[in-house]
């Protein structure tokens, strides 16, 4: 085996890990957008429990939060990756089936990064809700507005116009969070480059090239949520 | 469940707090300091220190820091020779100084954003009145600045520590026995994967649970002119992954 | 709450659908490191390849089933076996006692050595028995002699070894009080780290040891003192299953027992390891 330059190593020739790199940044891009969803479908109905939910929501809900903030992300994967399928069986065999219930590597990845991600998703959302003006939500109702109608009409488009910035944080983290995934096994963009790692015995070269290739994500995905931010503020009135 | 093997792992885990603590708290020692020139060279109004204050925390929050720590360990591993040269590898051959610098780098960025915040925040009129009573310089900073910006910055950096807590159970991955470390070690004797990082959680709830008060605590021995304990709730803004 | 109630039942019907799928389309999973040249590594590109991605094929070949074969950490391939992630483990692990309290094992495909590593003008350089074999079964005496032998140049050593494998319990119940241990999650992890002089020497089995010899980087590091097999270190390398699956179980023997016999193991051996490594019965 002769000594490989850089530019060969991580090419797409032959010898080199161009190709799987590329699909494994994929890879990262999928799981972490389907963990971002997922977290706020989450995210919502724990900021809805905060808000409006009786004691024992509320509570759950709190809890919920304490718990993700208080524990490695890295060990809720690890307990969801190894408990998530036990729990899953037992369910099932509430319901007759045998109990063979194999989760694919990329659910679960999707599911624990929805779970942490919807904790910071929730006080997001939270946060931007309280901004909504109290007036507009009397309003709502004056004119009759069902609570679901009023959910959709007036209370989402806003949330969502003020929580734009700390959804882009939040995505941030689900990006780097999505490297922890590697430990079960989903051949994402760190694990494909800790592989190359191994196999080539070359770490760094592999992993600055995962370096470069986070940031770039990062780059292109802050620019998108700042266009996303100008725009959802068009038309808005600003104090200064 | 099996509340004897609980117990026994429990004790077993507790092994490896000194370890994590000593981790965490090292390197936002270090990564204060650090941080502390960060912020002051994005406001020195320098725009070379400027550029290289933020690309720095573009780096460091943009990308995961497991990719960080790979990068530190095995990655300068294969720089041996050169760093030999330098004297540096005795430094970078322990796996503990390779984790602390990953740390410490890590944090860095996260805490200079967080100090910027807190020197900005220091009301322009206490400055124009200790400027009027002839303050100037470092005792300006020392006296006024410094103590109103801590103050502020206080909330955020303690959950920045907490962060750093939860942080340093990726130092597992390079080797070192803290407790991640120790779970995964005692997973790979009794295959119980399960329980075993069920109780890694609660030790990790239970040290964050207390560093929570503690902060609260220095939080309300620091503000005597309000003295309505305000409540920490640490923001759910940075996180180290 | 109906919200709720929808969400949680979609969640719940989702997965069963994807459970079903599997547990009807008769694929057998097989569970893999990926990071243990030659019995099984990651290829150029990313692709799986070995020793054992050979046999795998050619033994699924001969039960008449469909095989995947996965990739999956070390550390956590038998919690996970157990999780229904996967139905079978083949990777380079051997038969002990303790892995037998929780899963099962077909009969042993290969056998092989262990032994240690280090780099080239080292003191460990010198270790006693080299080329030498020691059975911790059958000849306990001789294999407690060189390892009494090795203690003198081992005192205060680091040695780096593969966590929760039969090297680690070697070195924790032979050595344990003479060295200092320190446990990686890949095999790949300990030798880049004794190349990079953070170890003084590396325990492994002889044949990952000797295709890491084979690449340029590696060309001053070395196989030092004897080979030892037996006892804590397994009564050689076999599919792992989970308990009661006593069907699949018997379709491996089976399929092993062809393979043995019509040579097809000590082809593949002689390929990957260039050795035969069939198992002694």
């Amino acid at each position: 085996m002769q000594h490989l330059s850089y530019f060969e190593l991580v090419g797409f020739g032959p010898q080199g890990w161009g190709l799987a790199l590329l699909t494994a940044t994929g890879m990262t891009l999928a799981v972490a957008l389907c963990g971002f969803l997922a977290g706020s479908v989450l995210g919502t109905f724990v900021a809805w429990a905060k808000l409006s939910g009786g004691l024992v929501a509320r509570s759950v809900a709190d809890g919920y939060t304490t718990i993700l903030r208080g524990i490695p992300d890295l060990l809720v994967i690890y307990l969801f990756y190894f408990g998530g399928s036990a729990a899953l069986g037992a369910i099932a065999s509430l319901f007759g089936e045998d109990g063979f219930i194999g989760v694919p590597a990329f659910l679960t990845g999707a599911l624990a990064i929805g779970i942490v991600s919807g904790a910071y998703q929730a006080e997001v959302f939270r946060g931007a809700f309280q901004v909504v003006s109290r007036g507009e939500i009397e309003a709502a109702r004056s004119v009759g507005m069902h609570r679901w109608l009023m959910f959709r009409r007036i209370i989402a488009p806003q949330v969502l116009r003020y929580a734009i910035p700390g959804l882009g944080n939040t995505w941030q983290l689900v990006l780097k969070e999505s490297a922890l995934i590697s430990v079960t096994g989903l051949v994402e963009l760190l694990r494909q480059s800790h592989i190359a790692a191994g196999s080539t015995r070359r770490p760094f070269d592999f992993y600055v090239t995962a370096a470069i290739l986070y940031l770039l994500i990062t780059w292109v995905s802050t620019y998108l949520f700042q266009r996303a931010e100008t725009h959802s503020m068009r038309g808005m009135r600003r104090a200064s | 469940m099996d509340f004897e093997f609980m117990q026994d792992t429990f004790l077993r885990l507790l092994s490896g707090v000194p370890l994590t603590l000593n981790l965490a708290f090292t390197s936002v020692a270090f990564g204060a300091v650090f941080a502390m020139l960060l912020a002051l060279m994005r406001m020195s109004g320098v725009k070379v220190l400027d550029w290289f204050a933020r690309a720095y925390v573009f780096v460091f929050r943009g990308s995961p820091l497991l990719v960080q720590i790979f990068l530190i360990y095995y990655g300068l591993g294969q720089f041996r020779p050169t760093l030999q040269e330098w004297g540096l590898w005795t430094f970078f051959r322990e796996p503990y100084w390779c984790a602390i610098l990953a740390l410490t780098l890590n944090t860095a960025a996260y805490a200079s954003e967080i100090i910027r915040g807190g020197l900005q925040s220091v009301p322009h009129q206490q400055v124009e009145a200790a400027r009027a009573c002839g303050m100037s310089g470092f005792l300006l900073f020392r006296r006024i600045v410094f103590p109103i910006a801590v103050r502020q910055a206080l909330p955020a950096y303690g959950s920045e520590l907490i962060l750093m807590v939860k942080a340093t159970s990726l130092a597992s991955i390079i080797t070192m026995m803290e407790v991640t470390g120790i779970a995964a070690k005692l997973i790979s004797q009794t295959f119980r994967a399960v329980e075993v990082f069920v109780v890694a959680g609660v030790i990790y709830l239970i040290l964050n649970f207390t560093i929570t008060r503690i902060i609260m605590a220095i939080e309300w021995w620091l503000s005597p002119h309000l003295r309505r304990p305000p409540a920490v709730k640490p923001a759910l803004e940075a996180v180290h992954v | 709450m109906k919200l709720f109630k929808a969400f949680g039942l979609g969640l719940l019907a989702s997965a069963l659908a994807i459970g079903g799928a599997a547990a009807q389309g008769k694929t057998v999973k097989i569970a893999t490191e990926g990071a243990y040249a030659p019995w099984n590594f990651t290829g150029a590109g990313g692709k799986l390849e070995g020793f054992e991605i050979d046999l795998a094929n050619d033994l699924c070949a001969r039960m008449k089933v469909k095989c995947e074969i996965v990739a999956q950490d070390w550390d956590g391939i038998i919690p996970a076996l157990n999780a229904k992630k996967y139905d079978a483990i083949m990777a380079g692990m051997n038969i002990t006692d303790k892995r037998l309290e929780v899963i099962d094992f077909s009969r042993p495909y290969a056998s092989g050595l262990h032994g240690f590593a280090t780099m080239k003008g080292s003191a460990i350089a010198k270790l006693a028995g080299l080329g030498q074999r020691a059975n911790l079964d059958k000849d306990a005496a001789g294999a407690q002699t060189m390892i009494d032998e090795w203690k003198t140049l081992l005192k205060g050593k680091t040695v780096g070894v593969q966590g929760s494998t039969v090297n680690s319990a070697f070195l924790e119940k032979y050595l344990k009080d003479v060295i200092t241990i320190r446990e990686y999650k890949t095999t790949e992890q300990h030798d880049l780290d004794l190349a990079a002089g953070r170890v003084d020497a590396i325990f492994a089995a002889h044949s990952s040891l000797k295709a890491t010899l084979d690449q340029p980087e590696f060309k001053n590091m070395m196989i030092t003192g004897g080979g030892m097999s037996g006892g804590v270190l397994g009564r050689g390398v076999a599919v792992g299953l989970r308990k009661g699956e006593t069907e699949l179980r018997g379709q491996f023997d089976a399929a092993i027992q062809d393979a043995i016999k019509d040579g097809t193991i000590q082809k593949l051996t002689q390929k990957w390891f260039t050795v035969d490594m069939s198992p002694q019965s």
